[in-house]
């Protein structure tokens, strides 16, 4: 394929805030896949997912497996890179500028500073703004989110807790998104500052979701999402597009549940589409309940 | 027919519809509609192809209907705009993967990601010439251009004798009108100048 690597040259401006989040906005009303493999990667693409995350271990294997998730090899990043068309994500340890750069050179199309890996920095973030990819990062509430944001996040999406199949952290913190956005929204102009000190988040976005009353950056959901249901329901409850860790390649039928989740996203507002697409689906991923996880392997709490 | 008489549709099965539906409504005033189904394309007076990504729109739009229904309002000359994704959706053929299905309405073949991955992104002025016909001549370089945000974006490798060029970035064809349709590889919809899609709402008759 052609490709004029000669752009930045004559008055162009490359990765700009605006072509950070345009390329979060392209994928909203869709499913992210995470892929271990290059079929995976083949059978995420041909179910109509948006972008694909491409992760030596699904988050539910990390937890069996145990020990530090790190980076995947790039070896293996770099070909799922060649063998799809749609947009490549990888994840890096929150607060590793080395393994962000790295896959900064690979040239993959969004970096998630995610927190199913386990964290390189327990005080500090990378500063997003000085890459030219775009970062997506979790959050579990309006601070969060917005403290990421502050950071150069083009992305946001509410974390859930990652590898359980259990959708209700991902609603816990979507509700509690959407909820401090509405609070925010119905303040005074003059209580603003206190909201910024409540939330630990900079003033100048607080500022922003008081006129907007949404986020800067989009709001996609993640952590959880077991079914096509259970996608359907973040769809109401606000987010504009879904992760999907485990809840695919662990389920019996992988195909099946790529392509329903995909369906259930779009029909989100018709159940009795949602019924018919939730039909004869097979069984879903192994899952958790949250309340038998001790509390180190939590996931969620990583990051602040 | 002014504008405020118009019905613009906006595909919706995935992408960046609603940056298009807030700039017709806030900035031009226009009246407009999600598109998720072949019965939403009734009453609907022109069809906005947003950007996200073609094999997702294009395999959604087969699943659910709206391939044929959307070629049959083609058809009928239901005026069109596409903007990336929805670029490569209006073509005849995509560079290289002559395999990926597309709507088929523009006498063009496009490259898809022809600048690259995300990383090659950027955002430049781009001479649009109808905005240069009407726009006083010579008085100020950017008078006739829009900001064109290009994210993976795609360009026109070859167009028909039919197919009117509207705009290049370097040599790259990227933006394009054939008829009824309107093709760019940017994003006006990001931005918040709405001549592009003023001139798309002036196609409607």
């Amino acid at each position: 394929m052609s490709n004029i690597n000669g752009v930045s040259e004559v008055g162009a401006e490359k990765s700009t805030w605006r072509t950070k989040v345009g390329l979060a906005q392209m994928l909203k009303g869709g499913v992210i896949m995470d892929v271990a493999t290059v079929e995976q990667a083949v059978i995420a693409e041909e179910a109509g997912a948006v972008a694909v995350m491409a992760l030596e271990r699904v988050p539910s294997d990390i937890r069996k497996f145990g020990g530090v998730a790190r980076m995947s090899d790039p070896k293996m990043i770099k070909e799922i890179m060649s063998a799809v068309t749609i947009p490549v994500m990888a994840k890096c340890r929150i607060g590793h500028l080395a393994e962000a750069q790295i896959l900064e050179a690979l040239g993959v199309d969004f970096i998630d500073e995610s927190e199913v890996l386990t964290p390189a920095d327990e005080e500090n973030h990378i500063d997003k703004h000085d890459y030219s990819v775009p970062f997506v990062c979790g959050c579990r509430d309006l601070g969060e989110a917005l403290r990421r944001i502050g950071e150069g996040a083009a992305l946001i999406r509410t974390k859930g807790e990652p590898g359980t199949g259990n959708v209700v952290e991902a609603v816990r913190h979507m509700r509690t998104l959407v909820r401090d956005m509405r609070r925010v929204q119905s303040l005074r102009k003059d209580e603003l500052m206190v909201a910024a000190k409540e939330f630990r988040a900079p003033y100048d976005l607080i500022q922003e979701v008081h006129r907007t009353g949404k986020l800067p950056v989009p709001n996609f959901s993640a952590g959880g999402i077991a079914t096509p249901a259970d996608a359907a329901l973040m769809m109401m409850l606000g987010a504009e597009t879904v992760f999907v860790g485990s809840g695919i390649f662990k389920s019996s039928d992988p195909k099946g549940f790529a392509r329903a989740i995909v369906d259930a996203t779009l029909n989100y507002k018709d159940p009795a589409a949602l019924a018919e697409i939730s039909a004869g689906m097979g069984t879903a991923m192994e899952s958790l309940d949250i309340r038998t996880i001790p509390e180190s392997e939590i996931m969620a709490t990583r990051g602040w | 027919m002014n504008s405020s008489q118009k019905t613009i549709g906006v595909l919706a099965l995935q992408g960046d519809f609603d940056a298009h539906r807030t700039l017709l409504e806030t900035r031009l005033h226009t009246r407009t509609k999600e598109v998720r189904t072949p019965a939403d394309l009734k009453g609907v007076d022109g069809l906005i192809l947003p950007g996200g990504e073609s094999t997702t729109i294009i395999k959604l739009m087969q699943r659910f209907g709206l391939y044929s229904a959307i070629r049959e309002r083609a058809a009928e000359g239901l005026p069109m705009y596409g903007t990336c994704a929805g670029m490569i959706l209006l073509a005849h053929e995509i560079y290289e993967r002559p395999e990926q299905p597309s709507l088929d309405l523009m006498k063009i073949t496009v490259a898809r990601n022809a600048f690259g991955r995300q990383v090659e992104s950027f955002e430049s002025d781009i001479p649009f010439s109808p905005l240069q016909k009407s726009g006083e001549t010579g008085s100020d370089k950017k008078e006739g251009t829009v900001r064109g945000v290009f994210i993976r974006a795609p360009y026109v490798m070859e167009a028909a004798p039919e197919v009117e060029i509207l705009g290049h970035f370097q040599d790259k064809i990227v933006a394009v009108r054939q008829g009824n349709l309107l093709a760019t590889a940017f994003h006006p919809e990001l931005t918040d100048d709405p001549r592009v899609h003023t001139y798309f709402l002036e196609m409607i008759s």
